[in-house]
């Protein structure tokens, strides 16, 4: 029982209070901010050549006021938005009226999820072990060559790694298709041809993911590696005749993996943000072009349901990890 | 200067303190070029480098090599600011936080957990959405560093919490060193190193979230950033119309500036942690 009080209950309360706060922030920024959407909106209206009587503006003004919950004082608002949210009903989407907010987002939920999921799988794992070995064999030839390459990887932001990719294998060879999710006009369903295409068009974007965050967890799992092997207990090992295999595998890996846990908790976020860049550049069918959509034609029912969602799924997964975390380090379930 | 004699025995201390000193060159040229960069149709459009037009023209009539020259001026002008204001923030946070201790700590480590953990790309877009018709390089560097400090706030407290244990914390307070002072004149030398490693990460962070913002559109189109370079060669069909030195001279100049940044702050930050400085000297 300790452990629930000690461990679960104080993270469960912090999981909601982020949850809370980042919630209040996405209401509270709009209302801070010099201009409100309502006349940012009707501006936009009018730019695009729309001819709207005076009249007709009152009455725009009023029902987008509605709509976007602005009627009343703040603290009216602040509940009735709540309200909302707990509903799950984040209004229509503006340029593409009259589909519903939720609608579109669970539409590109699976596209981002399904990216996401796949490279950090695929990266996780495979950055951890070889960054392990090059940590342990740091001397190795081959372990300063990987170095190399992670050292100029590592800084590259993914929007820049991404566009490299698309002109190397997109343009200049042109193995892979350069944007979408499927080809054109092709319907999803379950079979091969619809998986095949459908891997073909993502295979891009998910490497530039895996090549991005492997570097990442390589160095960071190199860096701990090496710290781990000259610790007095690896030393004994050695002297006490423990092959090699076993320390390596055992003992130095298994102790560098609980940071790098916590590391990809942490990172989770800037992950996903990451993950919405590298969608725009490949046009990917996911969150991050639905964003970008919603950006230019400045759909701001859009934009708050995409970043209230993040911001819950984000937070969710790392609670997730978080609560996997005993069991992988036996010392917090003891103490 | 023996710090500097010590770092320049590390080849990427000096590959990259040589990139980033012909970058702040080209960004120094910039205020020779012969136009005001805003201006669209001053040069024949799509012209292949050449001898009068090193990099080549783009398709708004501008000279790319000028272009490229403001850009990399003003990225370092964003970058510069938000670190500076946000090491300001996260200096103040992490000492605070980090001496005084208790409820205090607790709550400020809370926000910066929260900074670290919501997904701020998203809060970021939100702001400059609706910042759009204000937005400058200063307001965008503002914007930058109000995010940019979470992390090494945190790095700083870590650091702070450990000198407060040392013998000399005990020694200055007994003998009367007031706190304001203690922190400035004891601490502030210890942590000067650590904070420098962590403003030149947080200009490559500050660089890189500019041109995203750019790719998306949000911030002023018309002042030429590595970002807004980018944003203006696809709009353009760059890569369709195989004008590959319009796209090419901003993707490889954030290349060599995101790397050289990096490799000066892991130089830096090797040879202050002395484990990994013999590690690597092979003693």
């Amino acid at each position: 029982m300790n452990f629930l009080k000690r461990y679960l209950i104080p993270r469960l309360i912090q999981y909601l209070l982020v949850i809370f706060l980042g919630i209040t922030a996405v209401f509270i920024i709009p209302r801070l901010l010099p201009n409100d959407p309502v006349s940012t909106m009707i501006g936009v209206m009018q730019a695009r050549g729309q001819q709207l009587e005076p009249g007709a503006i009152d009455e725009m003004v009023t029902s987008l006021k509605e709509m976007y919950g602005l009627e009343g004082s703040w603290w009216e608002q602040y509940v009735a938005f709540w309200g909302r949210l707990i509903r799950g009903d984040f209004g229509v989407s503006f340029f593409q009226f009259p589909t519903r907010v939720d609608v579109m987002v669970a539409r590109a939920m699976p596209w981002t999820l399904g990216l996401l999921l796949t490279a950090t799988v695929i990266n996780w794992p495979l950055g951890n072990i070889v960054g392990g070995l090059a940590g342990y064999y740091s001397r190795k030839r081959w372990s300063r060559v990987l170095d190399a390459i992670a050292m100029f990887v590592r800084p590259q932001p993914y929007y820049i790694l991404a566009f490299a990719l698309l002109l190397l294998l997109g343009y200049a060879v042109q193995w892979f298709p350069v944007a979408g999710g499927t080809e054109l006009g092709r319907k999803i369903a379950f079979n091969w041809p619809t998986i095949k295409d459908i891997i073909r068009h993502s295979f891009l974007p998910a490497l530039s993911l895996v090549i991005l965050g492997g570097a990442i967890n390589f160095q960071s799992m190199k860096l701990i590696v090496q710290y781990v092997t000259s610790e007095s207990f690896v030393q004994y090992a050695k002297l006490g005749g423990v092959t090699e295999g076993r320390i390596v595998g055992r003992y130095v890996i298994r102790n560098a993996l609980l940071p790098q846990l916590t590391g990809l908790a942490l990172s989770l976020g800037q992950i996903f943000s990451g993950a919405l860049i590298t969608e725009i550049v490949f046009s990917y069918p996911g969150l991050g072009s639905l964003l970008f959509n919603a950006i230019v034609n400045g759909d701001y029912n859009l934009i708050m349901g995409i970043t209230v969602f993040s911001i819950v799924g984000i937070t969710t997964a790392i609670l997730i990890l978080d609560l996997l975390y005993p069991l992988f380090d036996p010392r917090v379930r003891y103490t | 200067m023996n710090i500097l004699r010590d770092l320049f025995k590390d080849y990427r201390f000096v590959l990259s303190f040589g990139v980033l000193l012909i970058l702040l060159a080209l960004a120094v040229t910039a205020s020779f070029c012969p136009y005001d960069p805003s201006l669209t149709g001053v040069v024949p459009r799509d012209m292949r480098p050449s001898a009068e037009y090193w990099l080549g023209t783009d398709s708004k009539g501008q000279d790319v090599f000028w272009q490229a020259a403001f850009a990399v001026r003003n990225s370092l002008i964003v970058s510069v600011i938000a670190a500076l204001i946000s090491r300001v923030i996260a200096i103040l946070v992490g000492m605070v936080s980090g001496y005084v201790g208790g409820m205090t700590d607790r709550v400020l480590m809370f926000i910066s957990d929260s900074l670290l953990v919501i997904p701020l790309f998203l809060i970021l877009v939100l702001m400059s959405m609706l910042l759009r018709e204000y937005m400058n390089l200063f307001i965008l560097a503002l914007l930058l560093s109000i995010f940019g400090w979470a992390w090494d706030a945190r790095v700083i407290r870590s650091l702070i919490l450990s000198l407060r244990e040392r013998e000399f914390t005990k020694t200055a307070i007994l003998s009367g060193t007031g706190t304001v002072k203690l922190v400035l004149n004891e601490y502030m030398p210890f942590t000067m190193p650590l904070i420098f490693s962590t403003l030149i990460n947080n200009m490559s962070w500050a660089i890189g979230l500019e041109m995203t913002l750019a790719i998306l559109g949000l911030v002023n189109m018309n002042i030429p950033t590595l970002g807004t370079m980018l944003n203006w060669a696809i709009s353009y069909q760059a890569i369709l119309l195989r004008h590959w030195w319009w796209i090419l001279t901003p993707v490889l100049l954030s290349v060599f500036l995101f790397v050289a940044l990096y490799w000066l702050s892991v130089s830096i930050s090797e040879y202050l942690d002395p484990r990994t400085r013999t590690q690597r000297v092979g003693v």
